[in-house]
């Protein structure tokens, strides 16, 4: 076995690399994976192919624009029936699967726990299943009295033509509670990105703006794109209640549809997974004026950037006293903590393949550790999340993305917030930067590789060359990496642990990576008689 | 409490499914593939569905789980799934090299009517298909039947595109199996080496989903029916299939294709289902009963005898798969426990006739649903209104447990939250000591915690 690259010298080119991968596909596939598989440098500027088509019999991270719409960006609010019209397996799939935690109140309402779906049989695909959609939403109204329904489409929904927002519209009118149709049919895009986009026009078309609450607090903001996996999202709302910024809505961790409906009456949109959410930012500012601005709370330094990014909009002085307050506090812990780990896992070698903004935000974490990332890609991101915001003007619109409605939004005069629009542009001045976000390329090492969509063999190939000490993904990945003796961490469930977040999440994740970087029982996969030679005893039974 | 909303009144339902006791069928013609040595199961249709069943798979098995998409867009949906199948054959035959891909349908490709197997003699006719290698396919529909009807359906498929008849019987038994674990897979193995009677048994997932950790991937692991298995079961004397719901298809296919006369019986889980398939397999392959397989049930009559008074009396609700669940059902009356609550989102007119059959004179009372709608809501509702001492099912049953303080017994698909299924047999008599033990340690662990301390037993 070829011993492991000095990688305290700078990332090795893997250039050979790429083209042992390369030279496995027919030579049309061969042609397209080229341009996802990029050697980063960092200072010059290269464009990654992302958000296209995954090659039919790849073996692909990548799910559906149902998963997008219904899992990720609906699934977390509690106070919402989500009625799947379909045949079973995606209201199943779907339930309970992706940790989002909720605390509702003693009497609140919360359906997370439930599945509801129409459980379409043949006869309703080959007549129809509008009716049989409509009797569901009537019995789900009667045994459970919610105050919204959304209905999600799945594949055969739409080619049978049956039309959910007509039913929606029909059912609204008939119960009187707000009930909304999401056309999210698995096949609309080519991942669950364009889910969330569906999601986002839907929240922003049917919710968004229905409740004008009167103000609550003097610091109020949306926290956009944080789904509360492992209670992330309790980590960030406590943060905030220190700090005395009031925290509107968060789209959607630990959410509910009856504050997204006063969404519209924030300060400051603060978008953490730019991939699945950055629609709705950008639509309120156009509709309402309500600035965005990129966070992460991944990683102790993160939050304390982002902390400080949210008093310095604000600009008050007592606001601005008590976060350095917090961050002395809070970093004077985690410094301690880290300080005892960073020596036992500095100079291990990690990569990390997930999401729409997760593999960007862990490197964070990683890298306060001195964990060098050599490899890193995203599962369904768009080249603005690989090399920033700058060129979505010159992203061409294939026939997957036209796909997807674009809504129009106007102006609303009543609630437009012109004081916004000015403290916004004062702001420019000073140098503070509103909706924007660089993407993970520009903060990856000279070399490291970037793969969008990366598949099976790539990840096998991966394995071999740089032989990494711990390899992030999900769980369809994490078997398979570890049989080949490489510890996985599994950066859409955490692996069921958890919060990783703020100041307290950041030390749960050194300790994780104690826990994966330090343990011996991979040098134990080898029993000890492997390399002894074979005996063959006189004692041995002979029937056997 | 966790699922807050249910209560005990039951509202008839004739359109919303809430908290299944199913899922869809490709999953099962997934499982059911990767118990064929050298397989690579592909899903026809968008990425999600893959996604999904691969997801479920792993997360119960905690093992790599290997499949291919169709990854169908909006286009495919349009103008039919053909060339992104055609291009699929091509890319998987040179990336991952498998001896068999194993193609099901999807919701989506039934409903836009892709002829699989149109569009794979299309694939050989192009020479997609390398010399030697194979590619087959099952209609899989999901909205038709559950996660069962799609693993039937698949093992259908592998029998009729590999059984063979030549002029010579092979003196072996098929045994078809249901969907069971890897764990009782290599039961069923051991108990034929027990009988003496040589076999091929289709499919086996043992030493494929429950494969040692090695330092290696190995993308198509050792276990797994291999095709010269499949070929040669044209020729057996007699197959016997375990569960009729997901078995019987094969099994009359078997028959019309190659006469090899069949018989039905359920999969071996309690006392007399397994009775009933050793003397099926001593019937089979023409052998007595060894004392070693009379020993085993002793001793499961043993732990039962000397644990009745735990269990008697003690009522049960079960949901799950109906070829799992009728011998268990049937396990608990014999122990004389009390199934009162059943329910299997599987259809099927047989489910009740079988439960009546079972249950009709030892527990009147019980009430039992198959089919739509035959969900873990219903079957919570029921228990909110008369309540259980147990509850036995998939992962989801927690929920109820937790909130009703109820003990809880994690058998069928999916168990996402324990390990163990893959490891430790509940078929045959020795998996019907674990599934007592299973159910004596519950039932004792919550009389330890709520017993009075005057009342606290060490011996029970």
């Amino acid at each position: 076995m070829p011993k492991r690259f000095d990688y305290s010298q700078g990332l090795p080119n893997p250039i050979i690399l790429r083209e042992e991968i390369l030279k496995k596909y027919p030579p049309k596939l061969a042609k397209k994976r080229a341009k996802a598989i990029v050697i980063n440098d960092p200072d010059v500027e290269q464009e990654i192919m992302a958000n296209v088509r995954t090659a039919p019999g790849i073996i692909t991270q990548r799910g559906c624009t149902y998963a997008g719409c219904k899992g990720v960006v609906l699934g977390p609010t509690r106070d919402i029936i989500n009625l799947v019209h379909g045949p079973i397996g995606c209201s199943f799939y779907a339930w309970l699967t992706r940790r989002n935690q909720t605390r509702p109140a003693e009497g609140e309402d919360n359906f997370m726990t439930y599945a509801f779906s129409t459980d379409m049989q043949d006869e309703n695909i080959v007549f129809g299943g509008e009716a049989k959609l409509k009797e569901a939403v009537r019995e789900a109204y009667e045994i459970f009295k919610p105050k919204a329904i959304g209905i999600f489409s799945t594949c055969p929904v739409g080619l049978i033509g049956d039309d959910v927002h007509s039913v929606a519209r029909d059912m609204k009118a008939e119960l009187g509670i707000n009930i909304f149709g999401f056309s999210c049919e698995g096949y609309r895009g080519v991942s669950q990105s364009a889910g969330h986009h569906i999601a986002n026009n839907g929240v922003f078309k049917n919710v968004v703006g229905l409740n004008d609450r009167p103000r609550e607090g003097k610091f109020q903001v949306n926290l956009l794109g944080e789904y509360n996996i492992g209670g992330d999202a309790f980590e960030i709302e406590r943060l905030f209640e220190e700090a005395g910024i009031t925290l509107i809505s968060t789209f959607s961790g630990n959410s509910t549809i009856k504050s997204m409906e006063y969404a519209h009456t924030a300060d400051l949109n603060m978008v953490m997974c730019h991939r699945s959410i950055n629609y709705i930012a950008e639509m309120m500012e156009e509709k309402y004026g309500i600035p965005w601005i990129k966070v992460s709370f991944v990683g102790a330094e993160s939050t304390c950037k982002s902390l400080r990014k949210i008093a310095d909009f604000f600009g008050d002085t007592e606001l601005k006293a008590k976060v350095e307050e917090i961050i002395v506090r809070e970093m004077a812990k985690v410094s301690a903590i880290k300080d005892e780990i960073k020596p036992r896992v500095e100079g291990k070698v990690a990569m990390m393949f997930v999401g729409g903004s997760r593999a960007h935000h862990y490197q964070d974490l990683f890298s306060e550790l001195g964990i060098h990332v050599v490899s890193a890609g995203y599962e369904f991101a768009h080249r603005d999340d690989y090399e920033g915001r700058k060129v979505i003007p010159n992203i061409k619109i294939d026939a997957d993305t036209r796909n997807i409605e674009e809504l129009t939004v106007t102006k609303d005069e009543e609630h437009f917030r012109d004081d916004l629009v000015t403290k916004k542009a004062e702001l420019v001045k000073l140098g503070y930067e509103f909706k924007n976000y660089d993407g993970m390329m520009p903060d990856m090492k000279k070399n490291s590789l970037v793969i969008d969509d990366v598949n099976h063999w790539e990840t096998e190939k991966l394995i071999e060359f740089y032989k990494p000490d711990i390899f992030c993904a999900g769980i369809k990945e994490k078997y398979v990496v570890q049989k080949l003796g490489v510890p996985l961490k599994q950066l859409h469930s955490y692996d069921y642990g958890g919060p990783y977040t703020c100041f307290d999440g950041a030390v749960n994740f050194y300790l994780e990576m104690e826990r994966m970087l330090a343990t011996n029982i991979w040098k134990l996969i080898d029993a000890p008689w492997k390399n002894e030679s074979e005996l063959v005893g006189s004692l041995a039974i002979e029937q056997y | 409490m966790l699922l807050r909303h249910t209560t005990n009144e039951v509202r008839e339902r004739n359109a919303l499914t809430v908290n299944p006791a199913k899922t869809c069928q490709p999953v099962g013609a997934m499982y059911c593939a990767l118990g064929v040595h050298g397989c690579l199961p592909h899903s026809h249709g968008s990425q999600g569905c893959c996604s999904y069943h691969r997801s479920a798979l792993t997360k119960h098995y905690k093992e790599p789980v290997m499949a291919a998409t169709s990854s169908f867009t909006e286009g495919s949906s349009v103008f039919g799934g053909q060339a992104n199948l055609l291009q699929a054959v091509e890319t998987i035959f040179s990336v991952y090299d498998p001896e068999i891909i194993a193609v099901h349908s999807t919701c989506l490709s039934e409903t836009i009517g892709d002829d699989l197997g149109q569009i794979l003699a299309k694939a050989r006719d192009e020479g997609k298909v390398p010399f030697g290698k194979h590619v087959l396919a099952a209609s899989t529909p999901s909205y038709v039947g559950s996660h069962v009807t799609g693993y039937a359906n698949m093992l259908e498929s592998f029998v009729k595109y590999f059984a063979e008849k030549t002029n010579e019987k092979i003196r072996q038994v098929n045994l078809l199996s249901g969907w069971v674990e890897p764990s009782d897979m290599r039961e069923l193995k051991r108990i034929m080496k027990m009988m003496k009677v040589r076999s091929v048994l289709l499919p086996d997932t043992s030493d494929v989903l429950d494969t040692p950790m090695t330092g290696k991937f190995e993308m198509y692991p050792k276990g797994g029916t291999t095709i010269a298995e499949i070929v040669s079961m044209g020729d057996s004397m007699e197959t016997l299939g375990l569960g009729e719901w997901a078995t019987q298809k094969a099994a009359i296919a078997l028959d019309n294709q190659c006469k090899v006369p069949f018989d039905i019986i359920d999969i071996p889980v309690g006392l007399r289902a397994t009775d009933r398939f050793i003397q099926a397999l001593a019937k089979a392959g023409r052998v007595s009963v060894p004392e070693s397989i009379t020993e085993e049930r002793g001793r499961l009559l043993d732990m039962i005898t000397d644990m009745h008074q735990y269990v008697y009396g003690k009522r049960v609700a079960v949901y799950g798969d109906p070829d799992n669940i009728i011998p268990l059902i049937e396990f608990l009356v014999d122990i004389d426990m009390k199934p009162v609550y059943v329910v299997s989102g599987t259809p099927g007119k047989r489910f009740e006739k079988r439960m009546e059959e079972i249950l009709k004179d030892r527990v009147p009372e019980a009430k039992y649903k198959n089919g739509p709608q035959a969900d873990m809501f219903l079957m919570h509702q029921w228990i909110k209104k008369e309540p259980v001492d147990l509850i036995i099912g998939n992962t989801y049953g927690k929920y109820i447990a937790r909130d009703e303080n109820i003990p809880f017994v994690r058998m069928g698909f999916p168990i996402l939250d324990r390990v163990g299924h893959s490891y430790f047999t509940t078929l045959g008599y020795v998996g019907g000591l674990r599934i007592l033990e299973k159910i004596l340690s519950v039932l004792m662990d919550k009389q330890d915690a709520i017993a009075p301390e005057e009342k606290f037993e060490l011996t029970m």
